[in-house]
């Protein structure tokens, strides 16, 4: 057995070129078959399974026991920083999100508060599922040219790309609102106006 | 008269401990493989904001059974699909009759044991019972008319019936040893001490094997997992998946009261039952030396308490089990039942004989 296994493992490393290219990955590769190859015999006292079952049942009983006693020192309202249970308590407590989390959209306002966006059409274009609608109008002041008369974002067909955020030119669309909840009973009500965009 | 109306409130009293605890076994189950899987547990049931730590899911999860539509499948026998729930549930409950809760109570000069049925067969009764329960399996497979609810009652009744079979056999060595059928003659005899009075002579600690080869085929009775193979979730559903409601309720009961069954037969049989440690019917006798002197009531009490905690003990063990240990495949169960547990139980109780033998 152990003559086959040092054999199976000068095989292997006749292909096994230590500088080539992939080396750490022909490497991880190796070890694997080796180990494979490797495998021995349970002796008796393994093979009754009493060892590992007690493995697993000391396993769990060490969570629970832990878990128990910061539950029980939570009531006290003690060691409250120390968590008994690794979920989150959604509806209540949502989970921490990611800074760079792509979320519900929101328009993004000038310092008078009137929308950010230029109706340029860019971001309409872009979009993968088709779901932006944007209708201009013309903005009274000469230099901005254009402005959304409205934009409708269709949230039941979008598919959170982002697209929109990078190709907008303004910095008026942005998906960082951390709203991820969003359910209506209509298909109608998923579509999202200009004012449901602008109120954040 | 009086003797009538003192075992109707012990039988009473004794139904609804046994129907309270199992009913709070739901919670415990639900919480306790939520702490052990680093998870809250079941606690969205409210009443007027109060949570309760989920002990109102009890009650929610009664309303539903109760609410929901009793289904009786086409082509089912109609009598035994309805007598399959009352059957299991009735013939797990019977089994507690005979379990010794205390030691025995001196009122107005009455002793009353704390046991409902005082028989001096008492642990032949309860397996007998126990195999009794076997009849709700197959009936509920059979009758229902569904091959996989078939399937499940073959599953369970072979099962059970391999698994008695060594039950029967690993407790043979406790009963040579104490020599009696008396459960309650066998908790107190579990009263002596050896090794100069510091060990008391439980049966776990005269009969460990005979304890570990009980515990594998009692968990085994109780039909859940690592032993739910009558049941198997994931493959056949099992002998009451045509079973809705109240009905299904049963089952899950009978299960529950099963569990608590056997943690209560194996604190019967193997830790003492109502022993505490170094306490006799007039208190505590230290085997360094101290006495602190107690009056009878207290000692029963006592008693009472410790058969509770150790019956707690195994509910815990066996809850732990069946939320750590996976399946057995069919084969690996038979093989498991025939090949390792009986032989080891017979050898027990060779063993066992030539050790009498040898103390004589
Ligand atoms: S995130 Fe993507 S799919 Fe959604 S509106 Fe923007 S571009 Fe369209
Ligand atoms: S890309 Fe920006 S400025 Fe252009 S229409 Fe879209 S949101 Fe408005």
């Amino acid at each position: 057995m152990g003559n086959m296994t040092e054999k199976r493992r000068l095989e292997l490393e006749k292909y096994f070129d230590p500088k080539g290219s992939f080396a750490s990955l022909r490497m991880a590769q190796m070890k694997r078959a080796w180990k494979q190859s490797n495998r021995r015999e349970l002796n008796w006292l393994e093979n009754t399974y009493i060892p590992t079952l007690m493995e697993g049942l000391w396993l769990t009983s060490k969570h629970f026991f832990y878990n128990l006693t910061f539950h029980v020192f939570h009531l006290f309202g003690l060691y409250k920083e120390i968590p008994a249970a690794v979920t989150y308590q959604y509806p209540e407590k949502p989970r921490p999100l990611a800074l760079r989390l792509r979320t519900r959209h929101r328009l993004t306002k000038r310092e008078d508060g009137s929308v950010r966006c230029v109706a340029c059409m860019m971001c309409e274009t872009i979009c993968p599922a088709r779901c932006i609608e944007i209708t201009a109008a013309e903005h009274p002041d000469p230099n901005i040219e254009k402005y959304p008369f409205e934009f409708n974002i269709d949230l039941g067909k979008c598919v959170y790309c982002g697209f929109c955020v990078e190709a907008c030119p303004e910095d008026a669309i942005r998906m960082d609102t951390n709203k991820l909840d969003i359910a209506e009973y209509t298909r109608q009500n998923m579509i999202y106006n200009k004012k449901r965009l602008m109120e954040g | 008269m009086n003797d009538v109306l003192i075992k109707f409130i012990l039988s009473a009293g004794t139904l609804l401990i046994v129907f309270g605890i199992a009913g709070l076994l739901t919670w415990v189950e639900r919480k306790q493989s939520a702490l052990m899987q680093d998870r809250i547990g079941a606690n969205r049931a409210t009443i007027f904001g109060f949570k309760a730590m989920g002990l109102f899911h009890i009650f929610a999860d009664v309303l539903k059974m109760l609410s929901k539509e009793e289904f009786i499948p086409e082509g089912a026998n109609k009598f035994l699909f309805n007598l399959a729930p009352y059957l299991s549930i009735t013939f797990a409950l019977v089994g507690f009759a005979a379990i010794p809760i205390g030691g025995e109570l001196v009122l107005n000069g009455h002793a009353i044991q704390l046991q409902a049925a005082n028989l001096n067969i008492a642990l032949i009764y309860i397996f007998a019972m126990m195999s009794m329960g076997i009849y709700g399996v197959v009936l509920a497979g059979f009758s229902s008319n569904n091959n996989y609810a078939f399937l499940g009652g073959i599953r369970g009744a072979a099962q059970m019936i391999s698994y008695e079979i060594t039950m029967a056999a690993a407790i043979t060595g406790v009963i040579m040893v104490f020599n009696t059928l008396d459960l309650q003659m066998l908790d107190r005899a579990q009263g002596a001490y050896m090794f100069g009075g510091w060990i008391p002579k439980w049966g776990v600690f005269v009969q460990p094997l005979s304890f570990l080869l009980f515990l594998t085929a009692a968990a085994a009775e109780t039909k859940r997992i690592p032993f739910d193979l009558p049941e198997g979730e994931s493959e056949i559903i099992g002998y009451f998946v045509e079973y809705s409601g109240m009905k299904f309720g049963m089952f899950f009961m009978a299960d529950l009261v099963e569990t608590v069954l056997v943690a209560a037969l194996m604190t019967t049989l193997f830790l003492g039952g109502w022993q505490v440690p170094y306490l006799h019917p007039d208190g505590f006798y230290f085997p360094w030396g101290g006495h602190m002197a107690l009056s009878n009531l207290p000692v029963v009490i006592l008693g009472v308490l410790s058969f509770f905690i150790k019956v707690s003990f195994f509910i815990w063990t066996l809850m732990a089990v069946r939320w750590t240990f996976p399946r057995f495949r069919y084969d690996q169960l038979m093989n498991l039942g025939w090949k390792i547990l009986l032989p080891a139980s017979l050898v027990n109780i060779a063993i066992t004989a030539v050790v009498i033998i040898f103390l004589r």
